[in-house]
């Protein structure tokens, strides 16, 4: 799913916190300055690339091709997340970010990549913005963070933007798996049947089907809990001033 | 003889709960909490947890007032467990559901296959065997639970009996679709395959059942002491030299023999899940063994001998 992330609640106690907790030496702060520097360097190349490729064609169609292969080798090196986790240089659970990095993989390979006719639909630029939008936000706070300057303005977009950017990006994924489901269908992509010597089938119509229905209950959840820690992260400041 | 007074705190706002005046010195914490489930008729005993430290460990029901590090009026915090079912409750529902639900699949029972093969029977007579053997499975189980196992706790979250199931229910669901389905196919290298599948099985299952009766044997009616288990005259238990869970052990071994008697994936899948849950547990209670016993045989890993 498109929004926020991993480490959300982490990352905004991490300036009060910094003292109490234990943060990540110095090797392994190095490198993730320098991992979450790039991931905002590719996201921006994603960008980039998108507004030049509109103001090229003159039209919001087919701009997917010209951001393919950057969005496929971030989106797909936002794996590497999930290692941080389980090594424990970023206090994030690790469930919690391989769920949302494989969503992520998973919309990018196995529905847009893999169904070559939803590639021209627009609902794939929709979430592709939004994941654009929410990633160079998301890996800059990550970066200021590190290096213990985290400008106000970057927190305040961090934990706002998202208000807009993750229904957009819901509805573009919802939309595009909704597009892919005839052509699943006809052609039985990924899909095993009976008989064959595992005993085994499996339907990816179907699966595509339960993938949409679960957004049902998860988005809420997630998107509420991004609320909550918008309160908590934005409304100290607006309590600071309520007291002078 | 001089009396305790004891209050009980809200672990989380602090509130006074509960002030007991006359408390015996002897009395123990489980006495404390059928007292305290008087004035709060909502958490009965087996919901509270008693602490001497808001974020501490619960009290054991068996410690003695006098023997806590407390003045006369002594100060405990009371945590909220929520809804609690038994140990025993949630294992005979979580073990009947995969009986039932095996044998509907296997029966064939209308609305699963299509509705010429409804009441039908499997041609395969694998297919017989495996259905005698995942019964056997899960009727051993629940004997278990009536009259071998000694549990430690009485209680569990509530909510856990859902997600156990969930679990237990779900698979078998999965696992008797195909393995009943009218299009099965037979294991590959067909009768040597399926021999070999029920010499396993069946030689994991007495042997699961042996460390069951041999940790049963250690504790006494009642009690919930903790020791370390050896082997038996029962060859079966000797592979407690290698290993702390055997039990887990067996059980891995069991369903790889059924994996390989039925050849399916989603039995692989299943065997694959359990075992990683297996690994967890085992680990857990190998941990707990090391801190507890200082002379704990330094041979045994906690499932699989020398490796895991």
């Amino acid at each position: 799913m498109s929004a926020a992330a991993p480490g959300t609640s982490k990352g905004a106690h991490s300036d009060a916190a910094a003292k109490k907790k234990k943060g990540p030496g110095a090797l392994a702060t190095a490198y993730l300055v320098i991992y979450n520097v790039v991931m905002t360097a590719g996201w921006l190349v994603i960008a980039v690339g998108l507004v030049r490729a509109y103001l090229a064609r003159g039209s919001y169609h087919g701009l997917y091709y010209s951001i393919e292969k950057p969005l496929k080798f971030f989106q797909t090196g936002a794996i590497l997340e999930i290692l941080h986790c389980a090594v424990g240089i970023v206090p994030s659970s690790v469930v919690l970010t391989g769920f949302q990095v494989m969503s992520r993989v998973f919309l990018t390979w196995a529905v847009t990549h893999s169904v070559r006719e939803v590639q021209s639909e627009d609902s794939v630029l929709l979430f592709v913005t939004a994941w654009t939008v929410t990633e160079i936000i998301r890996y800059s706070f990550y970066t200021f963070s590190l290096l213990n300057h985290l400008p106000y303005l970057i927190k305040w977009a961090r934990y706002t933007f998202f208000i807009v950017l993750y229904p957009m990006g819901v509805t573009g994924e919802l939309l595009t798996i909704y597009a892919a489901l005839p052509y699943v269908q006809k052609t039985g992509l990924y899909s095993v049947t009976l008989p064959n010597k595992y005993n085994f089938s499996f339907d990816y119509y179907s699966f595509l089907i339960l993938v949409m229905i679960s957004y049902i209950p998860l988005f809420p959840q997630l998107y509420f809990h991004m609320i909550r820690q918008r309160k908590k992260v934005l409304g100290h400041i607006e309590d600071y001033s309520k007291v002078e | 003889m001089k009396h305790y007074e004891v209050e009980i705190l809200d672990a989380k706002t602090k509130d006074k709960l509960c002030f007991l005046d006359k408390v015996e010195p002897n009395a123990t914490i489980g006495e404390i909490k059928s007292m305290f489930h008087k004035s709060h008729p909502q958490w009965y005993p087996a919901r509270q947890s008693i602490r001497l430290d808001p974020k501490g460990k619960s009290l054991k029901d068996e410690d003695v007032l006098q023997h806590l590090p407390v003045g006369t009026t002594a100060t405990f915090y009371f945590r909220d467990l929520g809804a609690q079912i038994s140990w025993v409750t949630v294992f005979l529902t979580e073990y009947t559901g995969p009986l039932v639900i095996y044998l509907m699949f296997y029966f064939r029972v209308p609305f699963i296959y299509a509705p010429k093969y409804d009441f039908t029977t499997s041609k395969h007579w694998v297919v017989h065997l495996a259905c005698m053997c995942h019964s056997f499975h899960y009727c051993k189980r629940l004997l278990e639970t009536l009259f071998v196992h000694r549990f430690s706790h009485g209680t569990m979250p509530l909510r856990n009996i859902f997600k156990n199931c969930t679990y237990y229910w779900g698979f078998a669901a999965w696992m008797a679709y195909y393995i009943n389905h009218p299009l099965y196919t037979p294991p590959i290298y067909g009768e040597q395959q399926i021999r070999l599948a029920l010499i396993i099985f069946l030689f994991c299952q007495i042997g699961n059942f042996s460390i069951h009766i041999a940790l049963r044997n250690l504790r006494p009616p009642g009690s919930k002491t903790r020791k370390i288990p050896y082997p038996t005259k029962n060859p079966f238990t000797w592979i407690f030299l290698l290993v702390s869970c055997p039990n887990y052990t067996y059980e891995l071994g069991s369903w790889l023999g059924f994996t390989l008697m039925t050849q399916c994936l989603p039995v692989a899948f299943f065997t694959l899940v359990g075992f990683i849950q297996m690994t967890v547990w085992a680990k857990g209670k190998h941990r707990s063994y090391l801190k507890e016993f200082r002379d704990y045989p330094p041979l045994r890993s906690p499932i699989l001998p020398f490796i895991l």
